[in-house]
């Protein structure tokens, strides 16, 4: 863990402008944002903990707990909101058994929310990974579900 | 692809290569692979066309092009195919081989793939008829459906980086903020604030480091309009970039761009590299001895970030 953060820091010459981009390569590298790994980019960039924190905190994007395998993301957006994007978490919810920031308990998916994904036309639309689900209907969550599980 | 570009005239002669094949009667199709029209299955349309082509030996007689958001989501995957403008929607995979069969080698119009007006029940044929772009001028948009947003060469084809060559050896700064001004230009980010006066005041303000940012934090759901433009044409969000920061006089710009967009952080990205390596961004672009670098920054999620404060401070690693 130690040498992936170091060359990340690396990557970006040291540069604390940049804090916001070397949290979101780590937590591309480990699907999370660990404790350990915040200590070091404080200790290592000579940022104070509460400074790295409260970026860690304040963006939704970022999360501090193991996140699973596959991220299944719910659009709540405007524009899915209107076409009942709430009702297809409601069924994530219930399928997968946590409630959204959750992850299940054989570390296969953690459910998040965000609003927005730039394809409203689709709408309610789920990501899961890279994949995009649109005009999503309770009847289409189990199946999605199931290519992933 | 060649070596770097010295002059206005070494992208003359590039552009006048490229376009020598433009506005010739060779078949054409282009199908959206937009961010909207990946989720209704674009992707295996794509695949479909290219593997037909290729099975049915038209590799020369077709010209094949994946684009950017063709504006009407809501009927992709979407395909157009030239000469005629003839718009198809819906399409399928297994609707592939009859396109290039009927429609491309024969001209016939396949009805059951066109856009049925749901008022009149009246088929169209030309995407220029159709009542969505009908009334709309596209005037930043509009090139999405020419290029491939992948290809530097496909944007300089259709005069690309022209404007750029224009602004950087045929006028001062003052004069290109006047021409903004005289334009009426105004920002799109919600205060339609004039740019040409923005661009005054960020020339005449003190210090000597300036930047210039592209917000592309696009908080509103709804419109994606920047994710369209980044994703879809991002060498001309490179070129009013550029042509902006020699107005104002700086040398670092910063784009700004939300998270959630993969494909217009990666299209914008290869841009980059791709405008770097022909020498129209970084040290002596052109041979002008103007030099200019990008940064691009991802957001985290935070919809307050697209103000401009805000956005700020998170380019400055802090909480916005
Ligand atoms: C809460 C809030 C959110 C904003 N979000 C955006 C945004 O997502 N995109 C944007 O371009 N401008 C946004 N703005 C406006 C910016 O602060 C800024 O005025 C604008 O980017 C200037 O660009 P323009 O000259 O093209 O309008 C937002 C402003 C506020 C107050
Ligand atoms: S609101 Fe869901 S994709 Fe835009
Ligand atoms: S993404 Fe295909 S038309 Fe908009």
């Amino acid at each position: 863990m130690k040498d992936a953060v170091t060359a990340i820091i690396k990557k970006y010459g040291n540069d604390k402008s940049q804090l916001v981009s070397i949290l979101q390569d780590i937590q591309s590298e480990y699907n999370y944002l660990p404790r350990t790994a915040l200590d070091k980019v404080s200790k290592k960039m000579g940022i104070p903990q509460s400074q790295v924190f409260a970026l860690a905190t304040f963006f939704r994007a970022f999360s501090l707990k193991e996140r699973g395998k596959h991220i299944v993301n719910v659009c709540l957006g405007t524009a899915c909101h209107v076409r009942g994007g709430e009702l297809i978490l409601d069924s994530l919810q219930r399928q997968l058994g946590v409630n959204p920031g959750g992850t299940t308990a054989d570390h296969n998916f953690t459910l998040e929310s965000v609003n927005c994904m730039g394809c409203c036309a689709t709408g309610p639309v789920v990501k899961i990974g890279d994949e995009y689900f649109g005009h999503m209907t309770n009847d289409k969550v189990e199946p999605m579900l199931n290519k992933y599980r | 692809m060649p070596g770097k570009l010295k002059s206005p005239k070494e992208l003359e002669a590039l552009n006048k290569k490229l376009a020598k094949g433009l506005g010739t009667d060779k078949a054409r199709v282009s199908v959206c692979n937009g961010t909207a029209c990946r989720p209704y299955g674009s992707n295996p349309v794509v695949e479909a066309f290219k593997a037909e082509i290729n099975k049915k030996g038209l590799t020369d007689q077709v010209e094949f092009k994946v684009t950017g958001c063709h504006g009407f989501c809501e009927r992709g995957p979407i395909a157009i195919v030239e000469p005629g403008n003839i718009f198809y929607q819906k399409i399928k995979p297994e609707d592939v081989p009859e396109i290039l069969d009927k429609t491309v080698l024969n001209k016939q119009v396949i009805s059951r793939l066109l856009f049925k007006d749901p008022l009149t029940k009246a088929e169209i044929t030309a995407q220029a008829d159709l009542p969505f772009y009908k009334n709309q001028k596209r005037i930043i948009l509009g090139n999405n459906i020419r290029i491939d947003p992948t290809s530097i060469e496909d944007y300089i084809s259709i005069g690309g980086y022209s404007a750029l060559a224009k602004a950087l050896f045929d006028y001062q700064p003052e004069q290109i903020i006047d021409i903004i001004k005289q334009s009426g230009l105004r920002g799109r980010g919600g205060g339609g604030f004039t740019t040409g006066a923005k661009w005054e005041s960020c020339r005449k303000a003190h210090g000597d480091i300036k930047y210039v940012i592209v917000n592309a934090d696009e908080g509103d759901p709804g419109a994606y309009a920047n994710e369209g433009l980044l994703t879809g044409n991002p060498h001309s969000v490179l070129e009013g970039l550029i042509i902006g920061a020699f107005a104002i006089g700086s040398h670092q710009g910063y784009i700004y761009v939300r998270n959630e967009y993969p494909l217009a952080l990666k299209n914008i990205i290869n841009a980059m590299e791709q405008a770097g390596k022909l020498g129209l961004l970084g040290k002596n672009i052109l041979g002008s001895g103007f030099d200019f670098e990008v940064r691009v920054n991802r957001g985290g999620g935070a919809f307050i970030c697209g103000e401009s404060t805000a956005l700020m401070a998170s380019l400055e690693g802090k909480v916005g």
